[in-house]
């Protein structure tokens, strides 16, 4: 294993003091335990956002937390969901009265500490929404599996879910527009390579050096299928047809377009598969009316990306389209 | 035929011993068919636990085997993070709340924390038996531990009967194709691995066997 760490069981706290190193007029970092909040917190009468999962997909969801998305977020170990006394610091502290929202990535031990924490803050009286995100087409959703998991709605929703709190509205009309962009959104993902968890030491999972993994999940989770690797445009063309055949997207639909690095994927082929998209898009009369282009939801240094499509409409555009101030996002300030 | 306070204490030592004897194997279950963190976070959580206990020990008092338990179970649930934090957190909670007060357990006393463990996993994680869960484990250990004390067994016999129904049931993952958790997402790939949960799971109740069972006059 080669990495720029000292310690492997000092890699959070350590990334954490960093954060706050760099950014003290955004974010407060907090240790015990861990959360990261809005350095103006509470924000009175306005609707509060916290989220969290595991580390390791950074920058979500710690360099999300600013003004016009999250006001707090939670940061477990390295692809190990946080514990809900985190939670719970985190909500009390960004609760500004008018009720807290949690979004929660769709995955068993997520789900299961959000729900605890969510008990725990309502026996104290403050009012909290569960919102869950579901987005990756990979997975089968059935009765038989814990449903499909989430990845890259994650970041959008974030975004919007942030800007129509900071635009004032009400806990339930915010947790109404989280669920529309969960509706909305579909993703999937793929890898060229693993990555290595610190404390492991080794990669989570092996791979060809010829190979590749469509359907991967944001912890190196195996996939659909494994096969040798293609050009970019078929691997475009394989991910965003079980996208847009999911929903599915139609002709004359404006969507935005997110490609997203996993992690060790330089932008100079992530901007190459936003191109394959488009064509791809336009082929089925879909037009990319908005877009994102980074590594937002990573997978440590894996090598692959995602493609996420979210249906748009002028609120979701509107909202999309207002401002933000984040370490990680920032437009309109 | 009871287990005492320092018992129940020795009991949490001994599982974080086998925790940490098997976190490598716990963690490579799970990087078959879950996200590799098992055995790094039973580890990190039972090591926790450990450090309750010291504290508790040097503060003295009644002994309590219920308020141990809770305070395990609470740091559990604050430590070990991913799914089973809340799920193992539960676990000990619950032989707490039914141990409240008791300085010494008796095997119908067992019997009735283990139902209750049970019963508070299964609330926590909505898994049925053959979903391919740490429930494939618990719950035949569970009915065997029920009808071997109702049977008038010798509690070492009784722990043991548990600690192998508990294993047979750990075994019988490997088949199963798994409906909850990470696992699930891989369908008809997740047949053919033994479940990391129902390991670790075994393990305590084989600890429990060891610990408060063979070779010890009760």
């Amino acid at each position: 294993m080669k990495k720029l760490i000292n310690d492997p069981n000092d890699v959070v706290t350590e990334s954490l003091r960093g954060m706050e190193a760099a950014h003290p007029d955004l974010i407060t970092v907090h240790y015990d335990p861990h959360y990261i909040a809005r350095a103006d917190a509470p924000t009175q009468g306005k609707v509060a956002l916290v989220s969290g999962g595991g580390s390791g997909h950074e920058p979500m969801h710690g360099g999300f937390v600013g003004k016009g998305m999250l006001d707090a977020a939670c940061p477990g170990q390295v692809f190990t969901s946080p514990t809900p006394d985190q939670m719970e610091a985190a909500t009390k502290a960004v609760n500004g009265g008018a009720g807290v929202i949690h979004i929660v990535k769709n995955y068993t031990g997520d789900v299961m500490n959000f729900e605890m924490a969510a008990d725990l803050c309502r026996a104290e009286g403050i009012d909290v929404e569960s919102v869950l995100v579901d987005d990756d087409v990979a997975v089968q959703d059935s009765l038989y599996t814990a449903g499909r998991r989430g990845v890259g709605t994650t970041v959008l929703m974030e975004k919007i879910a942030g800007a129509a709190a900071e635009d004032g509205r009400e806990l339930k009309q915010v947790a109404d527009i989280c669920r529309k962009v969960n509706e909305w959104g579909r993703s999937m993902g793929m890898a060229l390579t693993s990555c290595t968890v610190p404390a492991a030491g080794k990669p989570t999972f092996e791979l060809g050096d010829d190979e590749m993994e469509i359907g991967i999940g944001i912890h190196g989770e195996p996939g659909r299928e494994r096969m040798k690797v293609k050009p970019a445009s078929e691997i475009v063309e394989m991910m965003a047809s079980a996208v847009v055949d999911d929903i599915p997207y139609n002709a004359g639909d404006k969507v935005l377009a997110f490609v997203n690095g996993m992690g060790g994927t330089p932008l100079i082929e992530l901007y190459l598969v936003f191109e394959e998209l488009q064509k791809f898009l336009g082929g089925r009369g879909i037009e990319v009316t908005r877009n994102l282009i980074g590594s937002y939801i990573t997978s440590l240094e894996m090598q692959g990306c995602s493609i996420t499509l979210l249906k748009l409409d002028d609120e979701l555009t509107q909202l999309w389209d207002a401002p933000v101030h984040t370490p990680a996002l920032r437009r309109g300030v | 035929m009871s287990v005492s306070y320092d018992d129940a204490t020795e009991l949490v030592r001994a599982y974080a011993g086998v925790i940490a004897e098997h976190k490598d194997l716990l963690t490579e279950l799970d990087s078959a068919i879950g996200d590799a963190d098992h055995g790094i976070n039973m580890h990190r959580g039972m090591q926790a636990a450990v450090a309750v206990i010291d504290e508790q020990g040097a503060g003295g008092g009644t002994p309590d085997i219920g308020a141990m338990f809770k305070a395990i179970g609470m740091k559990l649930v604050s430590t070990v993070g991913g799914a089973g934090g809340p799920l193992y957190g539960t676990l000990f909670l619950q032989l707490g709340v039914k141990s409240a007060g008791k300085a010494e357990l008796e095997p119908g006393d067992w019997a009735e924390m283990l139902a209750a463990a049970v019963d508070g996993v299964v609330a926590r994680g909505k898994a049925e038996l053959e979903d391919k869960t740490m429930i494939d484990a618990l719950a035949p250990a569970r009915d065997a531990l029920k009808a071997a004390v109702d049977d008038g067994a010798s509690f070492g016999d009784a722990l043991r009967r548990s600690a192998d129904a508990a294993e047979a049931g750990m075994k019988a993952t490997i088949p199963l194709v798994a409906r909850k958790g990470r696992a699930s997402y891989l369908g008809e790939r997740s047949a053919g691995h033994q479940d990391p949960g129902a390991t670790s799971s075994y393990l305590f109740l084989k600890t429990v066997a060891d610990t408060w069972g063979d070779g010890t006059e009760r």
